[in-house]
């Protein structure tokens, strides 16, 4: 009987085994993005893999998470899984994460597809090939799991849409074209490596487990199912840089770059994350500053020591990101209560008592700078002037978020930037979001802000509301508006037999 | 480099032109250390438009939600135009006094410290 | 000294892979949170193919792990029998 072959072997031979030498065409023309960029590749065979997982084993492994993950979907849908969640307001965290999050794994699947085409090293190409395929298994298995809550809650109705169009999805959906419209090392940097390596961890693991405590069970299973997959796209993500770094020195200011970029469009992004955890969970497992902590500061400072040795830096940022941890997740859900009637989810004052946590939680911010918002919300909505506001906001023409972030030295301070480019003048929310613009303005002159569009006749209107039901499609009055009062309240309300 | 693009030359299309906006101008107004409202409010306005209109007929209906709003004393107010210290004349019309497409005005009330003198 | 880090989910499984990584890594840190199981340690973290399938009472393939891995942090080691973390200081 033949032997049975070790990994490395069989590694060796399904893969890299697997590459063949173009006689017939030059290699510059069958790779033809690999240069662009400036990095300097000597020799794909120095590409490792850690995890030396071939197809045949890809598929068998596959297999088996697919027919757990259905088998609990089935289970919770069958059980009336939605009846057991925490608290209604729970719900409106997937809202977000099923039309914010959710199509991003599409276009990572879209984005690891090209760059599976493009490298010159076959390591490298099949390793990006498997993740574009676990990422459609995970844009699916999210709609799956969330199309048993579209049957009872409102907004889950035209995520794809939505996502297309809706001015806070702007965000999500620009951070990825940026990362795709980038040549195929930036987007490995981007996001096999700055967003998969050390951002995913803090939506994937404490926000899940978040799902779990808050009584979720189809929701922390493709959460954590899609996160498998994540384990080894870190792997994917750490090997690009180490790779890159070894290959050639001038490599390294390049990859730095794009390091300081992509860490700050990340913490930028995931803001939305911030307060889905500090705001949206009802059942708290740790606040977005304790998360931070561990996945960012002590995961992300482990992985840059290790880097040292290339000369790789910590993200420029870094002291800045620091001071923001203490304050984003409330000026992010600020902007959306504020926000309330033009958002596809509803939106609500904290209870005294998560008022109370999130004081302990940020005690040298929360009672000093943003508990006095909650109570003059309060105060109006006590008068039957739920606080809606009537313009629409400046946003920043890097991340496209509204500019509501302050100066982090002087939190009641908005902090504005701005460039002046070929006779524009161009608005940003931080000197990250600047320096971003500054280095490829060609590249965001082109940024589709949606408050602009609105303005100029390119979303409908004339009004504000035809823009939100036509050219949204929200439905307006069920989708939108404070949780208070809302149909997913009455309809709760009845399942559960309360006035 | 203004852009790492593969297509040499690369230009990109500026989509927030101010010939884009039928007319208008776009305009930033925001109140310093007034958080109630998250960011600047964004307007589309008519560069001939005297800043006394901007004033009267267009800010308030936001603005207005703000408890200190009517407590301004509008004489004493202190502004900003894109960054630097700025004077507005009430009769001129704003792109006569330097306020431009996607220009900033940010104004300041010292004396008004916000909801709860929090900054709010 | 730099923090290694793994994550499971709590489930039957994983039960014996924890109990597997606690034999072989004595200093290690098992923290449990909800649906979910973290392993910290200093240095260096390895998961033994033979302990684990002493634990189980059956064969185990060292890439069984990935159908219960939720997240990791350092540089990965494989082979057939183990799997290491650890950070280059």
């Amino acid at each position: 009987m033949a032997k049975k072959l070790n990994i490395k072997d069989k590694y060796r031979l399904l893969t890299r085994d697997l590459d063949w030498e173009f006689s017939y065409v030059d290699r510059k023309d069958a790779f033809p993005f690999e240069e662009f960029e400036g990095i300097k590749i000597t020799d794909w065979s120095k590409w490792e893999d850690p995890f030396r997982l071939t197809m045949d084993s890809y598929w068998k492994y596959q297999a088996e998470k697919e027919k757990k993950l259905y088998a609990i979907f089935d289970a919770f849908s069958q059980n009336n899984g939605h009846l057991n969640v925490s608290d209604p307001r729970y719900v409106n965290a997937l809202k977000l994460f099923l039309t914010g999050v959710s199509p991003l794994e599409y276009q990572a699947y879209q984005g690891f597809a090209h760059v599976g085409r493009q490298f010159g090293g076959v390591g490298a190409r099949v390793a990006c090939q498997m993740q574009a395929i676990d990422e459609l298994r995970h844009v699916q298995t999210q709609i799956h799991a969330m199309s048993h809550y579209n049957k009872f809650f409102d907004g889950f109705q035209d995520y794809s849409h939505m996502h297309d169009r809706v001015w806070y999805l702007s965000v999500p959906k620009s951070f990825f074209n940026d990362a795709r419209a980038a040549g195929p090392f930036e987007f490995m940097v981007a996001i096999g490596f700055s967003f998969e390596y050390v951002l995913t961890n803090l939506l994937f693991v404490p926000f899940m487990s978040g799902a779990a405590h808050n009584g979720d069970m189809a929701t922390v299973t493709f959460g954590f199912s899609a996160q498998s997959d994540e384990a080894r796209h870190m792997t994917l993500g750490l090997e690009v840089i180490k790779f890159l770094l070894e290959q050639h020195e001038d490599n390294v200011p390049i990859v730095q770059k794009w390091i300081d970029k992509w860490f700050w469009r990340g913490t930028r992004l995931l803001t939305i994350v911030a307060m889905m955890m500090d705001y949206m969970l009802p059942n708290k497992v740790m606040s977005w500053k304790e998360a931070w902590e561990v996945y960012f500061e002590e995961a992300g400072g482990s992985l840059f020591k290790d880097l040292a040795r290339y000369g790789i830096k910590m993200p420029k940022y870094a002291e800045t990101i620091e001071k923001e941890k203490e304050h984003v997740s409330h000026q992010a859900w600020w902007i959306f209560y504020t926000h309330g009637h033009a958002a596809g989810f509803h939106t609500w004052i904290p209870s005294d008592e998560e008022l109370d946590w999130l004081s302990e939680k940020y005690p040298d911010t929360f009672d000093k700078y943003y508990r006095p918002r909650w109570e003059l919300a309060k105060e109006m909505e006590a008068k039957g002037e739920r606080f809606y506001t009537k313009a629409l906001p400046q946003l920043c023409t890097t991340c496209q978020i509204p500019m509501g972030f302050t100066e982090m030295d002087d939190p009641t301070q908005v902090c504005y930037r701005d460039s002046v480019y070929k006779g524009d003048r161009y608005h940003f929310c931080s000197d990250g979001c600047k320096d971003i613009f500054d280095d490829e303005p060609e590249k965001y002159v082109q940024s589709w802000l949606p408050v602009h569009q609105i303005f100029q006749g390119n979303c409908g209107g004339p009004d504000v509301e035809n823009v939100l039901s036509d050219f949204y499609r929200m439905n307006l009055g069920e989708d939108n508006m404070d949780m208070k009062g809302s149909p997913d309240e009455k309809r709760w309300k009845q399942w559960k037999g309360v006035a | 480099m203004p852009i790492h693009a593969i297509t040499p030359e690369y230009k990109g299309e500026v989509l927030d032109k101010l010939e884009n906006f039928n007319g208008n101008q776009v305009v930033y107004v925001g109140w310093d250390h007034h958080l109630m409202f998250c960011a600047a409010f964004a307007y589309p306005l008519p560069p001939e438009m005297p800043f006394r209109a901007l004033l009267d007929d267009v800010m308030p209906e936001a603005f207005s939600l703000h408890p200190e709003f009517s407590k301004i004393n509008w004489d004493k107010a202190e502004w900003l135009l894109d960054g630097q210290p700025f004077i507005p004349q009430l009769n001129a019309s704003l792109i006569d006094q330097g306020i431009g497409h996607k220009s900033l005005l940010r104004f300041q009330t010292p004396e008004l410290k916000g909801v709860q003198e929090a900054g709010i | 000294m730099s923090k290694v880090y793994i994550a499971l989910q709590d489930n039957d499984e994983s039960r014996y892979i924890v109990e597997a990584i606690e034999e072989d890594n004595p200093e290690a840190t098992v923290i449990h949170m909800p649906a979910m199981i973290r392993i910290e340690m200093d240095g260096r973290l390895t998961v033994l193919r033979e302990t684990v399938e002493e634990k189980m009472g059956r064969d185990w393939d060292i890439q069984e792990l990935h159908l219960n891995l939720i997240t990791l942090g350092g540089n990965v080691e494989e082979d057939d029998d183990s799997l290491s973390l650890h950070w280059n200081e």
